[in-house]
């Protein structure tokens, strides 16, 4: 496999005062272009922290992340991050939240025109064009989201870095918006990691599931192949008895072998 | 100061400018619209709810003072008293007898000037200073302690200081209204960009905005709200030390006009110069309000 994206032996360790954490342990991932992996674990094994190291918003302890073979470490628009709790910024309106991103990447290499054309294409690509003068506090939380996947779209990002990206989303639009980000997948080709603790999620759209331990010292318990073809069914899947392989895997990983043990 | 008043007023400006969202339109109907007259005696009843209730406790104010100061050997002057004497000042505020002795339009003005040089120096500076507190731990470490200090000197008490500094009226009064206002806003300031929510940062650092476009896209309008609230507080408080800080450096503007007023035991002019003064104040805190609704619009929402 062609290593598009390397987390090589990445550790993590937090020092407050005296006490050391350490949050993540020997991370090792190799990613190709165009794939869709998922990283599932429980709360507070530090996927978060992972993406964010991938992201370039927290420095790692040890180990590197690689991008096509060259390291980074600091953030910036090739790795592109959708927010948890999409983070648009209120007093501009959805346009002008995609628009911030795409002035600064191509400011030299498109012109004016161009960069409207380009903000109101991935605007079209989430179907969020209609809504491009309002402000996020006018329109749903799914649609918020919509628009902080356009932004990110709209950097052209060689990794797209999704933080549970639906998960403050009710069951219905979460829906909507994974097949959406499934046919943007399918349509763009784009290398995308994915924090989740949905198992069904994991499944329906990744190609790679990384499961992690507990923390502390979380490493990648057990990384799975989802070998069903896409474009992938909702409700053909249901029935899938690949699907539900998968899914019984990852289930027993999260709940027998590495079990919650700490209250929540 | 009434620091919890502007907050609650602030908070409930922030709900009624939340547009409503748009119905779907599920039946197309044609909207009944209320006859013209209909429309026109609603708003005139909405503005009587509004405008009546103060205009009769008003009234009722005018009425007592006018019964307790019409007594003879009273001490201040009856409302009617007040009016007959300042009818001239009243009617023709615009006159100019050269020297001080000019109409109240006059003296308002050149303290509304002072203040605004004096306001719009302290605006700068807090707001830069306030950025640079708020942004940096060890310039808050450094500077907060000093600023905590300072802030609770008087602003009279600065006024020699600044005389023997400046050696003249007009830079001293100006000084003493940047020093009086200027530290609500470096503190409202600091709490706002300290309150900046750690995603507009890191969407800040992920798009790659270089500093300056960090202050001016993210900084400034995340922390709008409380910048205001520091700037609505500041106003409220050069226009309370304008009027002391003239009475002591004279020449023309309304405090001056009060001291004067009562050196000649002009006390109905007194009384005439305070509600002016009461007026402007009043209106300079409305318009710094108006202004933070309107550049702050849909920041507080998310």
């Amino acid at each position: 496999m062609q290593a598009y994206l390397k987390l090589d032996h990445i550790d993590k360790t937090f020092t407050r005062g005296n006490a050391t954490t350490e949050v993540l342990k020997d991370i090792n991932l190799t990613i190709a272009k165009g794939e869709y992996v998922s990283i599932i674990g429980h709360s507070g094994c530090g996927k978060s922290t992972l993406l964010n190291i991938v992201a370039g918003l927290t420095d790692c302890t040890q180990g590197c992340v690689l991008l096509e073979n060259r390291e980074v470490n600091s953030p910036g628009p090739d790795r592109a991050v959708v927010f948890q709790n999409h983070s648009l910024l209120p007093w501009l309106t959805v346009y002008e939240n995609v628009k911030l991103g795409v002035d600064k990447v191509f400011a030299s290499s498109k012109s004016r025109a161009e960069r409207e054309a380009w903000v109101m294409h991935n605007l079209n690509l989430v179907q969020m064009a209609n809504a491009k003068d309002k402000r996020p506090s006018e329109i749903s939380g799914g649609m918020k989201q919509r628009v902080g996947i356009a932004r990110a779209l709209a950097m052209e990002p060689k990794v797209l870095l999704l933080d549970e990206p639906f998960g403050a989303l009710d069951a219905l639009t979460r829906a909507h918006l994974q097949d959406s980000v499934m046919a943007l997948h399918q349509k763009l080709g784009n290398t995308i990691l994915m924090i989740t603790h949905d198992v069904d999620e994991a499944v329906l759209l990744s190609d790679r599931i990384v499961m992690m331990t507990n923390g502390p010292s979380a490493r990648i318990g057990e990384v799975l192949e989802v070998p069903l073809a896409r474009p992938r069914k909702r409700l053909e899947l249901a029935t899938n008895p690949g699907y539900l392989k998968c899914r019984q895997r990852v289930l027993e990983f999260l709940y027998e072998r590495h079990r919650f043990v700490e209250a929540a | 100061m009434s620091m919890p008043a502007i907050k609650a007023e602030a908070t409930a400006v922030a709900v009624t400018t939340t547009p409503p969202a748009a119905a779907a339109p599920v039946v197309t109907m044609t909207p009944k619209q209320p006859p013209r007259a209909e429309k026109y005696a609603k708003v005139a009843k909405e503005t009587a709810v509004r405008v009546v209730p103060p205009l009769v406790v008003v009234a009722l104010l005018m009425l007592f003072w006018e019964l307790v100061c019409r007594r003879t050997g009273s001490t201040l002057p009856p409302p009617s008293k007040v009016f007959k004497d300042t009818k001239e000042l009243i009617l023709d505020p615009f006159f100019d007898n050269g020297g001080i002795d000019k109409g109240l339009f006059w003296h308002l003005s050149a303290s509304l000037q002072r203040v605004a040089y004096g306001y719009s120096i302290a605006a700068i500076v807090g707001i830069a200073l306030g950025t640079l507190v708020g942004q940096s731990v060890w310039a808050m470490r450094g500077l907060d302690p000093l600023f905590q200090v300072l802030r609770t000197i008087p602003p009279l008490a600065w006024l020699p200081l600044s005389l023997a500094a400046f050696r003249d009226g007009q830079p001293s009064a100006i000084f003493v209204i940047f020093i009086t206002s200027v530290w609500p806003i470096i503190i409202n300031t600091a709490v706002g960009i300290r309150n900046i929510p750690q995603d507009y940062r890191n969407v800040a650092a992920v798009v790659q905005l270089n500093p300056l476009e960090f202050f001016s896209k993210i900084m400034i309008p995340a922390a709008a709200p409380y910048i205001f609230t520091g700037l609505r507080i500041g106003i409220g408080l050069s226009w309370l030390a304008i009027v002391a800080a003239e009475m002591l450096i004279g020449g023309v503007g309304i405090g001056f006009f009060i001291w004067d007023a009562w050196n000649s035991s002009h006390i109905s002019e007194i009384i005439l110069a305070l509600f002016y003064v009461g007026i402007i104040g009043f209106v300079l805190d409305r318009v710094i309000a108006g202004l933070g609704k309107i550049v702050t619009r849909g920041t507080s929402a998310s």
